[in-house]
């Protein structure tokens, strides 16, 4: 069979040396294979953006790939969020109402999707309860994008009775595995270097997209990007930023939004607002979902990009970032740790303190910020594209379907 | 006289399989290494140069790094960073130079070192699957351009895989160029070549710089 692999032969210039090729070799062994991805919301967040690049990507190679959304009502997000957070560690109180209504409208999805594939891959908790629609002679992968380090026994005990049903399971990291009695795989998150939010863009549009979201270019950049959520620590931010100013005349942008499937983002971004009080160089910027564009500008204008977060599955803004050539100081949980190359491609810090004194440490050796900046971009090309998780995939579905 | 074969290259995927098995102190990581599979052992030290072919931290294997980063114990870290993985003709061998220096170091301090602000060390367990990759060398000029393109998996499966897993001395690249095109030297001077100098991308400029001087010498 010939591929006519149009939308791949770009990534040639941005991959690893053979990777394309390489794609298109272990694609010849799966063709006419079906995939099924199923997750919670078609826009914001790190994985609707991922699936909406890989989807047509692979289809493109020759496997028939569809991508299905769960539907749900205002009770069933919130229940899912809380979910979401006890499984991340937090204290959460979940009903027995609450659960119950979790399984109805997964009952509905199920009837809704009808989800049948040689591969079916599960994404986060919202679906994992899909498995109970599943036909014998499929596989079907649970793919857990939260830190899962910590969980809420309770919550963990409710989601883990549908997880074991699954014939693998896939992590963003090592630490995240369970006591499961299915394997269980490692899949580093990725980026799409040619997406909007990823693309090369011209100095000149860089700064005229930054100027219209208002903020100036005439100081140092710091910016945080991410959705207004506890776990991403943005006080902590404001602190540490409070912290250098006395010394560096710099601004300080936090950038985000919510997701379709958060409700919790509007008191996040209230109590931040409290936060930043009326500091003329504090921007707090809440960005539609597609501001893709936007937020590649403000990454690039940046001088420093932070992703302090106290837990995280995988900050795909640090992949981002180092891919901007940036320099990147993180909060030491989850992923952040395999993403930034600790004094190498940036930093990672547990304290508000700690980030305080590395930005100040890079403000004042921008040759070091240069160095990391390159070196985290070549971390990036080798580890965290597209290109990368297309190749585990494929390696999954040769893998189980075979 | 005979054609010589042609170099087919070969490409690999990594599974990597998450055991559940942690380490909180070094007691745990030395138990933990005679333990595991032989597999985790290769995806903690040989395996790093699949995902870190041009880049590194300070240490070249998982066990140093988490010793030096998590544990933070520096002698402990220096004297694992220096097991070069490749110097073992077994993975036997290795787990048990690995578990002797760990031993070692703990019965000489009082009090075993642990993880108090990092992160246990979580074991992983590497499951290669070999992908041929299409491209096929019959002269030392095919095989250069084949080096230049190919993907670096290709690279590290035939010159560093090749000598751990099928035991090949120098790999697969310097025995078919010193068995099958009878360039004994320049085969000497690759199976010589060093992983831990900038990794696989290193290695393949350097492959191609030796080739390059190889055919230009030809030519000339």
């Amino acid at each position: 069979m010939t591929l006519s692999p149009s939308s791949l032969e770009p990534y040639r210039r941005v991959a690893p040396t053979g990777t394309v090729d390489f794609l298109l070799r272990l694609a010849e062994h799966i063709q006419g294979r079906r995939f099924l991805h199923v997750n919670s919301t078609r826009e914001g967040g790190g994985v609707a953006e991922i699936l909406s690049r890989l989807v047509p990507m692979m289809g493109e190679l020759g496997v028939k790939t569809e991508w299905e959304v769960m539907t749900g009502d205002p009770e069933f997000y919130a229940t899912t969020k809380s979910i979401h957070n006890a499984l991340q560690g937090a204290d959460q109180v979940l009903t027995e109402a609450m659960l119950e209504h979790y399984l109805d409208v997964n009952r509905a999805n199920a009837e809704r999707i009808k989800p049948e594939a040689d591969l079916v891959l599960i994404h986060d908790p919202q679906p994992a309860a899909l498995i109970q629609a599943r036909r014998p002679e499929d596989k079907w992968v649970w793919r857990c994008h939260i830190d899962l380090s910590g969980p809420q026994r309770r919550v963990w005990a409710f989601i883990r009775r549908f997880v074991v049903r699954y014939d693998a399971a896939l992590f963003s990291l090592p630490a995240f595995g369970q006591e499961l009695p299915i394997p269980q795989y490692l899949d580093y998150p990725t980026i799409d270097p040619l997406s909007d939010k990823n693309r090369q863009l011209a100095r000149k549009d860089v700064w005229r997209s930054v100027e219209n979201l208002g903020v100036p270019s005439d100081k140092p950049i710091l910016l945080q990007v991410s959705r207004f959520d506890r776990f991403k620590d943005p006080i902590g931010v404001i602190n540490a930023y409070r912290m250098v100013k006395r010394y560096h005349d710099i601004r300080l942008v936090l950038a985000g939004g919510g997701a379709a499937d958060d409700p919790e983002a509007n008191r996040v971004l209230e109590d931040v607002r409290a936060a930043a009080g009326r500091d003329p160089d504090i921007y707090l910027l809440s960005l539609p979902a597609n501001a893709h564009l936007q937020i590649n500008a403000l990454q690039r204008a940046a001088t420093i990009v932070i992703q302090k977060s106290t837990r995280e599955g995988f900050g795909l803004t640090v992949t981002e970032a180092m891919w901007k050539g940036k320099p990147v100081i993180g909060g030491a949980s989850g992923g952040i740790v395999v993403q930034i190359i600790h004094g190498v491609t940036g930093y990672t810090v547990t304290s508000a303190e700690g980030c305080a004194y590395r930005i100040r440490y890079l403000l004042n050796n921008p040759d070091l910020m240069r160095r990391m900046g390159e070196a985290g971009r070549e971390h990036v090309r080798q580890n965290f594209l597209i290109t990368r998780e297309l190749r585990d995939h494929l390696t999954l579905l040769a893998h189980l379907t075979s | 006289m005979a054609h010589p074969r042609s170099f087919v290259f070969i490409g690999c995927v990594e599974l990597k399989e998450i055991l559940g098995r942690r380490a909180q102190d070094e007691r745990e990581l030395m138990e933990a290494l005679e333990q595991i599979p032989l597999g985790s052992v290769y995806y903690h030290t040989h395996s790093v140069f699949l995902r870190h072919p041009r880049i590194s931290g300070a240490y070249p294997n998982d066990f140093a790094n988490w010793v030096a980063t998590q544990v933070r114990d520096q002698p402990l870290a220096e004297r694992l960073a220096v097991v070069d993985p490749f110097q073992f003709v077994r993975l036997e061998e290795l787990r048990d130079e690995l578990v002797s220096i760990i031993g070692q170091h703990v019965a000489a301090i009082h009090t075993v070192p642990r993880v108090l602000f990092g992160s246990p060390l979580s074991f992983v367990q590497s499951h290669l699957i070999e992908v041929s990759t299409g491209f096929e060398a019959r002269t030392l000029d095919d095989f250069r351009r084949c080096v230049a393109d190919v993907d670096q998996s290709a690279i590290y499966l035939h010159a560093l895989h090749s000598q751990v897993m099928r035991h090949v001395p120098g790999g697969d690249f310097a025995r078919w160029i010193g068995e099958d095109l009878g360039r004994p030297a320049l085969a000497e001077t690759i199976a010589r070549m060093n992983p831990y100098q900038g990794g696989l991308e290193r290695m393949r400029q350097e492959t191609l710089r030796l080739l390059d001087g190889e055919l230009g010498r030809e030519a000339a």
